[in-house]
């Protein structure tokens, strides 16, 4: 079980994003504790993707996020990286004339002692952390243009867990994966959570929400419909808090 | 899953000599297409193409639009355009010959030809187009105003500031040491070329060999070692081969004579001296060799790159996209002003119509070398050749006698199907 009784990893109190007149967010307020898997849940365009893109930089909100209780000014991806903060984007995010190597380490490259970004062992490090995500990946050389779906997603995935986050996005990571590497992923959330690590998981699986995660929080319009306890609710209890935007009786919300 | 590992063992038998050499097809594509362009032109004009004096005047003529092409590469790659090179030339040259003409012996009191002139000269101009370089990458960079307009402003803008400068009068003649970078007026003299030649080739098998040494540190396949042999070979005959034709070209021997009666000698009999490899030639190599390192080996590049390739993933890598811009549109300030010293040098003058259209031939070279309109896609040494291949159709045409109209019509024709092939290459490649 989770231990919820220190200060949370991440708050995210009273978030609100609006593009033009459309309100994406609207005063949604979710918390995540380290070690713990946390999922979000909601119809097509509910604003989950807004919602995280918040809290990785890529743009702004009104209302307050803290980390380790600690308020803090998140207003481009670097300060979402200079706090641990790494995102696996729905979009995926590659540039796609670019190899998986550089991908990988994009924004971080490795450098020589003469400042000079050292390819080699770039590649050494992303043959090893492919390695373990998806052995089946050989193509190290091509531009990520010509990988399949599963492939970019592997790379993407690759990019957020390499550099040691405290604290990891996933926005439908396994949407492109097949039953093997999502087995993988699944498997890889699970030691990351071993390590104390927090992690947003956006999913439409219900089943697999149910599976990883040990909270949930769903949204409906852009509001918080409530956040619940996973052990406390059934499948049907989450759909219904999806489809209909109303919160099971018997379960009241963390 | 699996169909990556049968595509790879499939793959392996069909790679032919070129892949196992790993040489850039393309750039292979644009050699032959150059070579079979001179000796066309050589057979037409029986001969009087390919000698060491029109490959010597070909190369100066080429160095000032190659050197802006060089920049241009990043400029396209992250998306931009610049029309305003020309015109930002024609203000670093007319910057510069007030510098050297006014300010520096008159106003300054250096009197003429005084040894610092030239080089201060070169700083202010150097810092003139960075600074302008810089101003415009600002307003694309952080106003968000999309470069097209910027720099069609710009085209406008500094074309008139120059002419302002100078009150639309030619400005010479230049500083005597200033106009040795124009090409003929100063070479680095045979023995000096040679070294050169033999640096170039050390320090172009070196690079061969320690990026094959990295990788084989690190357990990835390397090509065998016949074929670095080989590749090796190709490289140190290319330039060693150059630095010959350069040297061959001889000095006439009445500007030799003057030369020696200038020195109070007499020229002995029977001496030739070959001029060798320009200063403006060496200058375009230092660019292009610094900038090839830059778009391959540096953070900077590689951000150009992925800019280029996907604005919004690299902004979500944490790249500073705008302050990217900023620095890409002035590094091609900075290298407007070096082509506006080699340009202005090789006339020994400032006129007020310098750099007029430039900005379309650089955009062409760059082009014409494979760089992709679309973004992403460059490299330095294809916007070189670009440039030579863009020259060489040139002063072919000139040489062979086809009308001017005609000439510009051809080399029009020229850009479009250069393009139509890329096209067509790449979707062969399914890239
Ligand atoms: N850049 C944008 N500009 C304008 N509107 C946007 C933008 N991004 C999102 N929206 C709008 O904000 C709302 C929430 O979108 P968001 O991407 O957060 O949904 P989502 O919950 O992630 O949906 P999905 O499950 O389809 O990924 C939608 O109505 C969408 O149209
Ligand atoms: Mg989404």
């Amino acid at each position: 079980m989770v231990d919820r009784s220190g200060t949370p990893l991440v708050e995210m109190r009273d978030i609100s994003v609006a593009f033009g007149g459309v309100k994406a967010v609207d005063h949604v307020t979710v918390d995540l504790y380290p070690g713990e898997v946390v999922g979000l849940l909601g119809h097509n365009g509910a604003g989950k993707s807004t919602l995280i893109k918040v809290l990785s930089g890529a743009y702004q909100g009104t209302g307050e996020i803290r980390i380790d209780g600690r308020p803090v000014q998140i207003t481009n991806p670097r300060d979402a990286r200079a706090n641990n903060i790494e995102t696996i984007y729905q979009t995926l995010a590659l540039a796609d004339n670019l190899d998986a190597t550089s991908n990988l380490f994009l924004g971080r490259e490795l450098v020589t002692p003469f400042g000079l970004v050292d390819d080699a062992a770039m590649e050494a490090e992303c043959r090893k952390i492919m390695g373990q995500l998806n052995p089946n990946f050989q193509k190290f050389h091509d531009p990520v243009s010509a990988l399949s779906g599963g492939q970019r997603q592997s790379v993407a995935i690759a990019r957020a867990v390499y550099f040691n986050a405290r604290i990891l996005i996933m926005d439908e990571p396994t949407a492109a994966l097949g039953p093997h590497e999502t087995q993988m992923v699944a498997e890889l959330i699970q030691k990351l959570k071993a390590q104390g690590i927090g992690i947003f998981l956006i999913d439409h699986d219900v089943h697999s929400v149910m599976d990883l995660c040990d909270r949930a929080s769903v949204m409906k319009n852009g509001q918080l419909v409530g956040t619940v306890n996973i052990p406390d609710v059934t499948d049907d209890d989450l759909l219904s808090m999806i489809i209909l935007g109303k919160m099971p009786g018997a379960a009241p919300a963390a | 899953m699996t169909d990556t590992t049968t595509q790879q063992v499939t793959r392996q038998p069909s790679r032919n000599l070129f892949q196992k050499l790993e040489i850039d097809m393309r750039l292979l594509g644009m050699i032959g297409a150059f070579v079979l362009l001179c000796i066309g032109f050589d057979i037409v004009t029986e001969g009087r193409f390919l000698t060491p004096r029109n490959i010597f005047n070909l190369t100066i003529q080429t160095v000032s639009v190659a050197i802006m092409a060089c920049g241009m590469v990043f400029v396209i790659v992250t998306r931009h355009i610049d029309l305003s090179v020309g015109a930002l030339l024609a203000t670093c040259s007319a910057v510069m010959a007030m510098t050297q003409t006014q300010i520096l012996p008159y106003v300054l009191d250096f009197g003429l030809n005084h040894p610092a002139t030239w080089i201060i000269t070169i700083v202010v101009g150097l810092v003139a187009g960075t600074i302008i370089g810089a101003f415009q990458g600002a307003l694309i960079g952080y106003l968000t105003i999309p470069a097209f307009i910027v720099t069609l402003g710009g085209f406008l803008v500094w074309r008139n500031v120059a002419w302002y400068l100078t009150g639309g009068q030619t400005i010479g003649p230049l500083d005597e040491n200033f106009r040795k970078l124009g090409g003929i007026n100063g070479t680095l003299g045979e023995t000096w070329s040679w070294a050169l030649g033999l640096i170039l080739t050390v320090a172009a098998l070196w690079v061969l060999w320690t990026s094959r040494q990295a990788r084989a540190r690190h357990g990835f396949a390397v090509k065998p070692l016949w074929a670095q042999g080989v590749l090796s070979a190709i490289f140190a005959a290319a330039i060693l081969g150059f630095v010959a034709i350069l040297n061959a070209y001889e000095i006439p021997s009445r500007r030799l004579e003057r030369m020696f009666e200038d020195r109070g000698e007499i020229l002995p009999e029977g001496l030739t001296i070959g001029y060798g490899v320009p200063f403006s030639v060496l200058i375009l190599i230092v660019v292009a060799i610094v900038l090839t390192i830059v778009a391959r080996r540096t953070r900077f590049g590689r951000y150009i790159f992925a800019t280029g390739g996907n604005p919004d993933a690299a902004e979500l890598s944490g790249i500073n996209t705008r302050w990217l811009t900023v620095k890409v549109f002035a590094l091609m300030g900075f290298l407007c002003a070096l082509s506006a010293v080699v340009a202005s040098a090789r006339l020994a003058n400032h006129s007020n119509d310098i750099g007029t259209l430039d900005e379309l031939r650089v955009i062409a070279a760059a082009v014409i070398g494979g760089t992709a309109l679309s973004g992403g896609i460059g490299t330095i040494y294809g916007a070189v050749l670009g440039a030579l291949i863009m020259q060489a159709l040139q002063s072919g045409m000139a040489m062979v006698g086809v009308d001017a109209p005609f000439q510009n019509i051809v080399v029009g024709a020229v850009l479009v199907l250069a393009v139509l092939i890329d096209i067509l290459y790449r979707k062969r490649l399914g890239a």
